[in-house]
């Protein structure tokens, strides 16, 4: 099992920005243009960036990036590769409404359905990006239904937070915004509990005697020999060793953060003159609860292969 | 190309048949699939470090052994229980590749994967319940079995060599290879007759490969060799009854 740490920032990064860009997308359909031009600019190319720059370091884990082209070909059967076309076609909407929002093209009439567009666009990418770990039958805990309810709420609540930073630097802040946010990470923070406790109730991964076939009932079987005297490439996964090791101690962290920046969400409406620092605080532990989740949730699984391919005491 | 082939009954389904009663774990399989296929069919099978401290290499086929038992008292039973891709009917790996690199062949059901076209997301690893996929770090590309593609169907080889390296290298006849989609072929024979068994089959990806189980375990007990001193002598060694008394002398 091998996920890159890339993987990580990719799905961290893009998954706010698409987060962001979807709820952009629905205040123009429910506003029309811009309040603001330059809130809106700023807004549009911090998604924008976050999005690219996850693409690209997704692009990071490939043997062969410059073959990555030829990922966009497979999408009637590969999630991978519905999740490629769909994050660029995504473009193409979030540039026109962009556009639209911000004046640059006029057409205030067209703001909302561009807006709305756009912001399916990037429910049905990260869909995508979730689809890929949870069609995974290998890794039973990628292998659930809230997996992808999961992947939704943390692009949608990272990208709430995000948006009431950006709106409190900009001048912009309103108090429906820290609502928004606030809602969303304790939605997150409830899917993610019921997620660990799904994965925690159903039994453990595949036991050796099943994978081998070799046991009749009553016996046990125990790996006595193993094929090579060093790693293979699917036990290489050290960052992931650690991350299993301390899950219980992970988890707790995430649920922390995830309160945590609800409660600066909170204060924002409260303590009015410190609404750039407490959002930008609560963006940051929003942002780190999402990447520690990720860190937890792609290597969590031990696949059923390493019950077949490693030394006992590795499969833990 | 990743979605999979359709499905014609009495399809040509070339495989694997290895039997678990004979293997005796000697690695000439393994030894003869690095070597054949270093040359073969895809970018050679690298090794990195390999005189230094942690050498680690792709191999497409390894001997695994397990240790079965049941109660305490019972003997255990050892299995060398070698693994490679198991070309399955219904693989994952092919589908869930985002290039087409990976594909399974409708004439023969073989699972390839295009070292040109293979971008490394190594999404078909993780889609593998059966570890079955090496990534090579050297070529950035995802190394399998290619059930010898390149040796069985050279004519440049006699007939009896048209076979994988694996098969033709094994000194005990424990693997064997032919058309699993033919109820007659030797290999549905075999495996109908030993109870051949898939890996896994609740997953639901048909893999083609069989196993042929080991014969059951001798039903002895495990029983500990009476000490010397209870038996009794049948009076013609002098010297050994000499120790029988020197024994329950000094067990006193």
């Amino acid at each position: 099992m091998h996920p890159a740490y890339s993987v990580i920032l990719f799905t961290t990064a893009s998954g706010a920005g698409y987060g962001l860009l979807a709820l952009l997308g629905l205040v123009g359909f429910n506003h029309g243009p811009a309040s603001s031009l330059w809130f809106g600019l700023a807004a549009l190319v911090i998604a924008l960036c976050l999005i690219s720059l996850g693409l690209l370091s997704s692009t990071f884990h490939l043997g062969r990036p410059e073959r990555a082209w030829r990922a966009f070909s497979q999408w009637r059967s590969s999630w991978l590769s519905r999740e490629g076309i769909a994050s660029v076609i995504t473009f193409a909407p979030a540039l026109l409404f962009g556009a639209l929002w911000l004046g640059f093209i006029d057409g205030p009439q067209w703001i909302g359905l561009a807006g709305l567009v756009t912001a399916a666009m990037c429910a049905v990418t990260v869909f995508c990006t979730a689809k890929i770990y949870s069609t995974l039958t290998t890794i039973r805990q990628w292998h659930q239904k809230l997996t992808v309810p999961v992947y939704l709420a943390f692009a949608l609540s990272t990208g709430a937070v995000l948006l009431m930073a950006i709106a409190s630097v900009f001048g912009r802040y309103q108090t429906f915004q820290a609502g928004l946010a606030m809602v969303t990470l304790l939605l997150t923070l409830v899917l993610k509990y019921l997620y660990w406790r799904q994965i925690d109730a159903e039994p453990r991964d595949r036991t050796i005697e099943a994978a081998t076939g070799l046991a009749r009932t009553g016996e046990k079987v125990r790996q006595w020999e193993v094929p090579h005297t060093a790693e293979n490439f699917i036990m290489k996964e050290m960052g992931y060793v650690v991350a299993r090791k301390h899950a219980e101690k992970l988890r707790r962290i995430v649920m922390i953060l995830l309160l945590a920046a609800a409660l600066a969400t909170v204060l924002t409406v409260l303590v009015s003159a410190l609404v750039v620092p407490l959002s930008l605080v609560a963006f940051l532990l929003a942002a780190a609860a999402a990447a520690v989740e990720r860190w937890l949730f792609l290597p969590k699984p031990s696949m059923s292969s390493r019950s077949t391919t490693a030394p006992n005491g590795l499969n833990s | 190309m990743t979605s999979l082939p359709a499905q014609v009954s009495g399809q040509k389904k070339l495989g694997l048949v290895i039997d678990l009663d004979i293997c005796v774990g000697c690695q000439a399989c393994a030894t003869s699939c690095k070597e054949w296929n270093t040359q073969g069919y895809s970018a050679p099978l690298n090794d990195r470090d390999a005189y230094g401290t942690s050498p680690e290499g792709t191999w497409l086929n390894r001997i695994h052994g397990y240790e079965v038992k049941g109660a305490e008292d019972e003997q255990s039973r050892i299995v060398h229980f070698p693994r490679s891709c198991l070309h399955c009917e219904e693989p994952a790996c092919v589908t869930v590749c985002p290039t087409g690199a990976s594909y399974k062949r409708a004439e023969d059901g073989i699972v390839l994967v295009n070292p040109e076209t293979c971008i490394g997301c190594k999404l078909c690893s993780w889609a593998c319940p059966y570890g079955a996929r090496e990534y090579d770090y050297d070529h950035g590309v995802m190394k399998k079995c290619t059930l010898c593609v390149d040796r069985i169907y050279n004519e440049n080889f006699a007939e009896e060599d048209r076979v994988p390296a694996c098969v033709k290298a094994c000194p005990t006849g424990a693997r064997h290879f032919g058309d699993l989609g033919d109820a007659e072929s030797k290999v549905s024979r075999l495996v109908a007759e030993r109870q051949g068994y898939d890996l896994l089959p609740e997953m639901g990806y048909k893999p083609v490969n069989k196993y042929l189980p080991p014969r059951p375990r001798s039903s002895e007990k495990f029983t500990v060799a009476p000490t010397p001193s209870e038996t009794k002598s049948d009076g013609k060694s002098r010297i050994e009854d000499f120790f029988r008394w020197a024994d329950r002398l000094l067990s006193r």
